[in-house]
């Protein structure tokens, strides 16, 4: 016998949709305790590998392997039913997408006991028993009423609990993670991160889908880089964090934010390939405006005691936004960190005026603002801008991408381009677009290049001052990094001011001069983004900072006490 | 992100809700049918011919001025519009539906034949066109792009086939032709089954076609995925997860399709020469007997709001996310 059989082990594998090739000659192994992550962006394959482990790649599929071994088991001429056999019991599977996985029309429990009852472990009082120790061992509070419940009562972070207990449920041998955490606060990503690498010490296999190598660095111990449906290199944990030799994981660890001074650049210079963009001309890298403005500097947004409730909501015991205050300096970034419910996009929109105040006051370049009539306001709004987490959903699904800059431009008079060609094709160049994205559908853009068009309408009529509301939470490490950039040109060139929203401690810290630290509606903290973060006084921010994902090769202040 | 704020706070099986949701729908209850009172009083003024000749035997009678005037005064019909209109509406908040013109007997007896066939007609056809828009979205669901091509375009036929023709040639068909079921509706079962067919097929159509887009929807989404990858079978698939959520929207319209079904009696039992509802409306109507017309109207406004509460209750049930607005 073998000193150690591999739980899994792939050999060449090849899947294509309809001719079109996905992934190419992959191969990798996991033994029993081990952990290997698979990390690469969107579209370079990753899932699919993922889902072909499993016979669940898709209609259309076409999945080809020299040796698929899943638990024992030679899975490549699997039937249906010995596929279920493996499904659950041997291999728990835990999907992208913890908010849609689970039925939204079932109980928790019985979800989980779906696992239980397939597989056919025991009495249905003794399935039930078990649904409650998993979902206690998955650390839900109340679990007997946790499984009584359905997906649309649950958070977001309860919902991946419960995913977790269904593929454990049957003590599997392998889980497969396919990005676990995305979308989810840092906070809660960190604890369902630390409830995987406990099950993994429970002696299963893990392999673990990423996109962001700062995510999986906790757990890993092998990482495997794939790009364009391959795996371009491969390492042990630390040989691929500290010493990289692909040029695409160097780019990927350069992507990561966590650790990164401000401006320092995160994608690679001329991106052109990244995204299909052709590289723009930047100007020399300048100094950050100066640490301590002078005196008399106004500021150009000025907040005071803002209040803001929700009387139709039933949870509104509270209001969403209580007596925030703040100052945003010219050419300066004011970075808003907090959970979801934390009452940051509230605060941007009544800055942005789009929800009024119930008290407190907001001033734009020292002149009323929220305090004036709406018509006092409207020949003051082009000098304030906005870009959203969607871009895609803030575009008239009509219009092509010359239209909607033309509509821009024209302050909303005219979405006929003809009129301004010059304009448009200045603006795509600003934001490093090619000229011809100009008569496409943002619908068949990539979701780099929306929010690049976002930015371009942002900066249209030409504000001071923009909005920034979770602008790369949607994106992928590799993507954030350009438009992270991208945003950094444009303040120096351009010498606009930020109001930056995120609940990613890492961005905030990269892109912020300035930093207030929100919770449930209150400023917990705020002051110069490097004195909060490397002396948190506050321990909501220091428990931040503690479960914001880091890459251990990278040395940054202490993360407090 | 934080998808569904409200339904974490919704509070099922509050008493105060339920009450107040019975009360709602019970006020607007009684808003329907005294709208429906009020337009079929005002309505059938407006057909031209006088309600004492219809009341004497219709206009081939050879009533005399006296007798006519008799029967005015007898029904109340000599009295101001908002005298007969409020007696009306008072007679008919008491329970009394007042007597039929052509029939000479109460109207509440008549009903109290009439009613059940058509109940038992319409809720069969409903039932058939459920059982048929599940049969059409699982096979359509289950075989690919040409089943799914296949059973759309019978939807699309079925849902577009008025009831008069496809009553005709079902009974050319299966009748006339084979010979295997009766043309005229019988008390057997045999009898009930071309009429249930013509109701229920076009319907069947038209829920088949909702059904299968939220079934589809239902077998690409990521929780059915997360159950295949727990492994559970395709079978298990549908009958756990997708058929529940096919099921959804076909519930909220059941309320609206009895409603289509009610009005489709009127053809069918015509066509069939089956007792009920439908076919005595249209002798009602065309013998001007206003009593039975108000009452088959009112009873049939008063069968779909109930139809329509109970729609919005099963909708409830089904799906936990709709809280007690």
């Amino acid at each position: 016998m073998n000193a150690v059989v591999p739980l899994l082990r792939v050999e060449d594998l090849d899947v294509s949709f309809g001719g079109t090739s996905v992934v190419r000659g992959v191969s990798f192994t996991v033994s029993p305790g081990e952990c290997l992550a698979v990390v690469g962006e969107s579209g370079s394959g990753k899932s699919v590998t993922a889902k072909s482990l499993l016979g669940l790649a898709g209609p259309g599929s076409l999945v080809r392997t020299t040796t698929l071994d899943v638990a024992g088991v030679d899975a490549r001429n699997l039937s249906q039913r010995g596929w279920r056999a493996l499904r659950g019991k041997q291999v728990g599977f835990i999907l992208q997408d913890a908010l849609t996985s689970l039925d939204p029309l079932r109980t928790v429990g019985k979800e989980i006991d779906d696992a239980l009852r397939l597989h056919s472990s025991g009495s249905g009082s003794q399935r039930a028993a078990r649904v409650i120790e998993l979902l206690e061992a998955v650390g839900l509070d109340d679990p007997v009423r946790r499984a009584s419940q359905r997906s649309g009562e649950l958070s977001g972070g309860m919902r991946q609990r419960a995913l977790i207990a269904a593929a454990i449920a049957l003590d599997p041998v392998l889980i497969v993670a396919d990005e676990p955490t995305t979308a989810l606060d840092a906070t809660i990503a960190a604890s369902v991160m630390s409830l995987l690498g406990d099950l993994r010490a429970t002696g299963s296999g893990m392999l673990l889908i990423s996109h962001d190598l700062a995510a999986v660095a906790s757990v890993a111990d092998s990482i495997a880089v794939m790009q364009a449906g391959q795996i371009v290199e491969r390492g042990t944990r630390d040989q691929i964090l500290q010493n990289p030799q692909h040029p695409y994981t160097r780019s990927l660890l350069a992507a990561v934010p966590a650790g990164k001074p401000r401006f320092t650049r995160l994608s690679p210079t001329g991106d052109a390939g990244m995204d299909g963009v052709a590289s723009v001309a930047r100007p020399a890298r300048t100094q950050p405006p100066a640490t301590a403005p002078a005196p008399d500097v106004l500021p150009v947004l000025r907040a005071r005691g803002l209040y803001k409730s929700f009387p139709m909501a039933k949870s509104a015991a509270l209001p969403a936004v209580r007596g925030v205050g703040f100052e945003l300096l010219p050419g300066h970034t004011l970075g808003v960190v907090g959970e979801s419910g934390s009452g940051k996009t509230t605060t941007a929109r009544m800055v942005l005026e789009l929800v009024t105040p119930d008290a407190g006051d907001v001033e734009l370049f020292g002149e009323p603002w929220s305090t004036v009539s709406e018509a006092g306001r409207r020949s003051r709004r082009s000098s304030l801008g906005a870009i959203y987490q969607d871009p895609l959903s803030s575009f008239d699904p009509r219009l092509s991408t010359s239209s909607l800059l033309a509509d821009a431009l024209s302050f909303g008079a005219t979405r006929n381009p003809r009129k301004y060609t010059t304009e448009v094709a200045e603006l795509l160049a600003m934001v490093g677009l090619e000229p011809g994205v100009a008569m496409r559908n943002p619908a068949t853009l990539s979701g780099g290049q929306r929010q690049r068009l976002a930015i371009a309408r942002a900066l249209a009529p030409k504000p001071r001052v923009l909005i920034c509301d979770e602008p790369v939470s949607a994106l992928d490490v590799s993507v954030q990094a350009q438009i992270l950039d991208l945003l950094d040109d444009l303040q120096q060139r351009l010498g606009l001011s930020y109001l930056f929203i995120s609940h990613d401690l890492s961005v905030i810290r990269h892109m912020s001069d300035d930093v207030l630290v929100m919770r449930a509606g209150e400023v917990l903290e705020s002051g110069k983004t490097e004195s909060v973060f490397s002396d948190p006084q506050h321990h909501y921010t220091r428990s931040l900072l503690a479960s914001a994902p880091s890459l251990p090769g990278s040395h940054r202040a202490q993360e407090g006490p | 992100m934080n998808t569904s704020k409200a339904s974490l706070t919704r509070s099922p099986g509050v008493p105060g809700s339920a009450a107040r949701w019975l009360l709602g729908k019970a006020g607007g209850g009684i808003f329907v049918l005294w709208a429906v009172a009020t337009a079929i009083f005002f309505g059938i003024r407006m057909i031209p011919g006088d309600p004492a000749q219809a009341i004497m035997g219709g206009p081939g009678s050879q009533a005399s001025a006296e007798a006519l005037a008799a029967a005015r005064a007898q029904y109340g019909l000599d009295q101001p519009l908002y005298v007969q209109y409020f007696g009306q509406l008072w007679r008919l908040a008491t329970g009394d539906l007042g007597t039929s013109y052509s029939l000479k007997i109460p109207v509440s007896q008549v009903l109290a034949e009439l009613l059940p066939p058509t109940l038992i007609l319409a809720g069969l056809g409903l039932l058939v066109a459920w059982v048929m828009a599940l049969v059409l979205a699982v096979i359509s669901t289950r075989s690919g792009p040409v089943g799914s091509a296949v059973a759309s375009g019978l939807e699309i036929v079925s849902s577009a086939v008025p009831h008069f023709w496809l009553a005709s040639v079902l009974i050319m068909v299966f009748s006339t032709a084979l010979g295997w079921l009766p043309p005229v509706s019988t008390s057997t079962p045999a009898g009930l089954v071309l009429p249930v067919v013509t109701l229920a097929l076009p319907l069947a159509g038209f829920l088949g076609q909702v059904m299968r887009d939220t079934m589809a929807t239902a077998q690409r989404s990521a929780f059915a995925l997360s159950a295949r990858a727990r492994g559970e079978s395709e079978i298990g698939v549908l009958l756990r997860h997708s058929l529940r959520h096919a099921a959804l929207p076909g519930i909220a319209l059941s309320g609206w399709a009895f409603g289509s079904l009610l009005s489709g009696a009127v053809v069918v039992e015509s066509i069939f020469a089956r007792p009920g509802l439908g076919r005595s409306l249209l002798s009602a109507v065309t013998a001007r007997d206003i009593p039975l017309v108000t009452g088959v109207a009112l009873v049939s406004a008063g069968a779909y709001v109930v139809i329509m509460a109970l729609s919005d209750l099963g909708e409830r049930l089904a799906d936990p996310r709709i809280g007690p607005s």
